[in-house]
Parts: structure tokens; C-alpha cells; sequence
């Protein structure tokens, strides 16, 4: 499908050359407008160059600090590792609890490994507040990882990945995801780090030692202006329900980033993301989607949550696809996460019919 | 097949003339913004006119000279009530795409697309969108710049470059246009 998509882009931009004919009377346009890969434009070739590693190795570097989210992105089964980078001397300010403010310098990496390490991506804060973003490819070997094209890899062959592809992102992806909420950084936040960690969270990964966490980067002085009841109460989805409680993180991380009340999406009105400090984000998830009417008829299914049927219920359904046409999430993702399927499914057969607030 | 959008696009440059007036800027605006405001729908009016975006998202009807746009529907896309079934699967050759005598239905190797609801309405057209969704639609090609492609034949590589000022333009101008409840077919994956 996403093959026959890119024949498909290649075939309009054919068609849109029939159909723009009058366009070439138009005042010349502004070159500033026209998108670029400015983002990466200074970021080094070599992944070896850009800060990871210790220089001459491939050993990551003793000054990053290893974390991991209690609610991680599906993606596609890949074995994930992550660091975080704060220059010395700085640290992230915490006044606002679920918005937390980097300082310029802050570097994060991800690696995805599908039984080799496949990509390693970065996310920066540069000087001037904006972020950068880069996806670095290994080869097979494991020896070298170079800066991947702003557009991305439609299908990268690697055996061990499902299907045996793969997929990097654009620059446009890297935007549509960390740039639809209060802030890029997703991993790395009061919730996600919170020391009182969901067991029910499907494919969680241990928090290894040496893994950092909320307490811990308070500790070193590495967070700053946290409120004490953050610092002492650690943060968490309060639900009467374990289901309940593993559902609303797991639509927090996997679909919280575009569908929040801040962000770009916000007019349509489906709220997916938590906060560590507003116990009525709870709310807010099932008055957003329960009953609610959905703002497509994908798979003919009108509302977003039916209680008590998934099968009805266009969340589910669209979490069941991977249809380019359908499937949410819309990237990152090629197979269906049967663990958070399962989850969200038995979380809607849970929902009592026209009872509201019982999560 | 490529003949209907050359000639859309001339008719819809004729049309240009004859489309009705924008709606007036809301009441209250002062005097200053309110021509500002006027002159940024008409910029969008002459974009949205000579760009052919009514050559697929305004349903086509037989005239006395042919077949041409039914201003009455304007912009709101592939009409409801035109159910369009299975299309017939195409020979080995050169030809791929085919569209409806709507030229609001197109079938090609992407599956089947239909085109948007442009007008204000609320439920069924853009009139929850905001400026930064119309932007990022037109920019990544994704709709709203996050959910799923925006299939052909949306000339996006084409229309992505247009500047800010146009997109903001253009999306001034249909945010004016008389609303119209469309609801427009989700598109269908192509045939296994």
C-alpha cells in the first residue's frame, strides 16, 4: 500500500503539471517559504560526529543519562534504547509540570534495533530555542551510522524488521508527531518518568540501573521549579481500574502527542493525553471519546467509543488497521500492536453503557 | 483522460468573472482591517479561481455546451448522494487513472479518492479548521500535516510551494464561501 501510495505521488505531481497550467502567471513566490531540509543542514554526515559517542568509539558517552518511558510508543516491536543530553551547568525547568522547558543544548537519542541497531534518531534545542531533528541509518555491519535524507527512506530492507522493511522517517514526520503538543520532547516528562510505574502498561520495558527518573534528575540538580507534591507524590493516572489506568497511558504516549487540547488538532475535540498535575485529564479522555460522534464514517463507525463494543467503536477499529487510508497511528507504524489492541479493546468492554466518569 | 482538467482549469478561469462576491468581513472590524481583510479574500478568491481547484472539487453537470462545474455546489466536493461503485479494472497499457462524470471520483493505482468538502461548514467541510491545518495539509501533504496522505489527483507537489501569504489567501477566501453539508466517502484502498 504505502508503495503503491509513493506511485501515486509520483503519478499526481504528473497531473498536477496538467492541471497548473495558469500558475506560471502568478508573481514569483518567495523563496522563504518554500520548505527545505534547513533542519539539517549543519548536522554532521556521521552519527560518530554528532555527539553520542565517546570520539574514536562506538561507547555512548558516560555524561548522557539513559531513560525509559513507563508508557513507550509502539513501534513495530522495535527494541528501543534512549539518552538524554543537558549541558553542564543546565538543567530543564519544571514550573510548568507537563510542559517542561529544555535548555538550548538538550540533545535526545533514540536507537531502534530489530536484532541489529537499525536507526538512531536526534532531537536537539538549538541556541536560538527552536529544535532540530535527525534520523541516522546503520549499516549492516554496525559500524557506521550516516545522516539519513530530509524525505526520509520509504522502505529500507532489513531482515529482522516486519516484513522485512523499514521505514525512516521525513522532516515532516518528525514534526507531525513532536511538534503537536506543548512541547517535542515526548519521553521525557513528569508522567513518563515517573518513579511509580504502571505495571499494566503494555510492552513496557524495564527501568534498567542507571536508568534516570523523575526523583533522580531532581536529585541532581537536573530539574528545576518542580512543585514538592510532584517531587513527593509520584506522578500517576488515577483510575479505579488497572485496565483503565494501562488504556489512558498507553493512548497518552501512542496518540496524546497530535490529539491534545493544545495542539494543532485540538478543534476536533478527541483529547488523548494525560497530565501529571490535572486529575481531569481523565475525564477529558472519556468526555472526548465516549458516545462522542467521530469526525469521519471510516469503516462506517460513527462514534469514537461505543461502550461496551470495540468492534463499534472507530478507536479501536482505526488502532486494528494499518491501511495507509486508516490506521492510527498514521506513522511510525506498519503492524498492528496486539498487546495495545488488546488493552484498549477489554478497556471499551469495560465502559459501562450511559454511565459517564467511570473510567 | 488528462484532456478534463485543461479544460477545467480554462472554464474555471472564465468562471473567475462570474463567481459571486465574498462574503463582507464581520461586523465590528474597523475600518482599517476590513478593506485589508477584503483584499485578502479576493487575493484568495483569484488564487483558488486560476489554481483549478474547482475543476475537481466542484461535482461537474451536463450544460447545454457540456459538461461544466454546478456553482451551486461549489467546492463542497464529491456530492453524498453519488454513490460511486467498484470501478472497472483497466487493461495492460498506458492507461491508469479514470475519474466520474462528477470529476469528483478518481480511481487510480492509489484506490479510490474523493475530493474534499473546501466549504465552512462545520460538520462535513473546513469550518473547524484552522489556518495552521490548511497550511500543513497543503505543505506535508498529510491532512492537517499528521494524519493520512492526501491522495491524487491533489497536485500537493505542486501546490506546496505556494508562500505562506497565498495558503493564508486562499484558506481567507474559503473560509467565506457559502457553507455546504457534503459529507464526502472516506477514499478505498485499491483492489487486492
Amino acid at each position: 500500500m504505502a508503495v503503491n501510495t509513493r506511485v501515486a505521488l509520483a503519478l499526481v505531481a504528473l497531473l498536477g503539471t496538467a492541471t497548473l497550467v495558469s500558475l506560471g502567471s502568478l508573481p514569483v513566490r518567495s523563496e522563504q517559504s518554500v520548505p527545505s531540509a534547513a533542519h539539517g543542514a549543519d548536522l554532521p554526515e556521521r552519527l560518530s560526529d554528532a555527539g553520542l559517542f565517546v570520539p574514536g568509539t562506538l561507547r555512548v558517552r558516560l555524561d548522557l543519562l539513559p531513560f525509559s518511558p513507563q508508557y513507550p510508543l509502539w513501534s513495530d516491536g522495535a527494541t528501543k534504547r534512549r539518552w538524554l543530553y543537558l549541558p553542564p551547568g543546565t538543567a530543564i525547568d519544571a514550573s510548568q509540570p507537563d510542559a517542561w522547558a529544555f535548555p538550548p543544548g538538550t540533545r535526545l537519542w533514540k536507537e531502534f534495533s530489530h536484532r541489529r541497531a537499525v536507526e538512531t534518531r536526534l532531537i536537539e534545542r538549538l541556541a536560538d530555542g527552536s529544535w532540530r531533528y535527525a534520523a541516522y541509518v546503520w549499516n549492516e555491519e554496525g559500524s557506521a551510522a550516516l545522516l539519513a535524507p530530509a524525505d526520509g527512506i520509504a522502505s529500507l530492507p532489513v531482515e529482522g524488521a516486519p516484513g522485512g522493511r523499514y521505514v525512516i522517517p521525513s522532516q515532516d514526520d518528525c514534526l507531525a508527531c513532536h511538534e503537536g503538543g506543548p512541547v517535542p520532547v515526548l519521553g521525557v516528562s513528569a508522567l513518563q518518568l515517573s518513579p511509580d510505574r504502571d505495571p499494566g502498561a503494555p510492552n513496557a520495558e524495564p527501568r534498567l540501573p542507571g536508568h534516570v527518573d523523575l526523583r533522580d534528575l531532581a536529585a541532581r540538580g537536573l530539574l528545576r521549579n518542580a512543585s514538592a507534591a510532584l517531587l513527593e507524590f509520584a506522578p500517576r493516572i488515577e483510575t479505579p481500574s488497572p485496565t483503565a489506568r494501562a488504556a489512558l497511558g498507553y493512548l497518552h504516549a501512542n496518540c496524546g502527542h497530535c490529539h491534545n487540547e493544545g495542539g494543532p488538532l485540538a478543534e476536533t475535540g478527541l483529547l488523548l493525553s494525560q497530565a501529571s498535575a490535572d486529575a481531569a485529564a481523565v475525564n477529558r479522555v472519556l468526555h472526548s471519546t465516549v458516545g462522542q460522534p467521530s469526525e469521519t464514517r471510516a469503516f462506517d463507525l460513527d462514534q469514537r467509543v461505543v461502550p461496551g463494543r470495540p468492534e463499534a467503536s472507530q478507536l479501536a477499529a482505526r488502532m486494528r488497521s494499518r491501511s495507509p487510508l486508516t490506521q492510527m497511528p498514521p506513522l511510525g507504524t506498519q503492524i498492528v500492536d496486539p498487546e495495545g489492541l488488546a488493552l484498549i479493546e477489554q478497556w471499551v468492554r469495560q465502559l459501562a453503557p450511559h454511565k459517564e466518569n467511570s473510567p | 483522460m488528462t484532456r478534463a482538467p485543461l479544460l477545467g482549469t480554462s472554464l474555471a478561469v472564465l468562471l473567475a468573472f462570474s463567481l459571486p462576491p465574498p462574503a463582507h468581513a464581520a461586523a465590528g472590524e474597523s475600518a482599517a482591517t476590513k478593506p485589508a481583510a477584503n483584499a485578502k479574500i479576493e487575493r484568495g478568491r483569484y488564487l483558488v479561481t486560476t489554481s483549478g481547484c474547482n475543476d475537481c472539487h466542484t461535482p461537474w453537470v451536463p450544460g447545454p455546451k457540456g459538461p461544466e462545474p454546478d456553482m451551486s455546489r461549489m467546492l463542497s466536493g464529491h456530492p453524498q448522494t453519488e454513490v460511486i461503485p467498484t470501478p472497472p479494472q483497466l487493461p495492460p497499457g498506458p492507461w491508469m487513472v479514470l475519474a466520474s462524470g462528477t470529476n469528483t471520483a478518481w480511481a487510480g493505482p492509489w484506490g479510490v479518492s474523493f475530493t474534499a468538502n473546501l466549504t465552512p461548514d462545520k460538520e462535513t467541510g473546513l469550518g473547524k479548521w484552522t489556518l495552521r491545518n490548511f497550511v500543513d495539509t497543503i505543505r506535508t501533504g498529510r491532512r492537517k500535516g499528521r494524519g493520512r496522505e492526501v491522495l491524487p489527483p491533489m497536485p500537493i507537489p505542486m501546490y506546496k510551494h505556494f508562500t505562506d501569504a497565498d495558503l493564508e489567501a486562499i484558506f481567507a477566501y474559503l473560509q467565506s464561501i457559502p457553507a455546504v453539508k457534503n459529507r464526502v466517502p472516506e477514499p478505498r484502498p485499491p483492489a487486492s
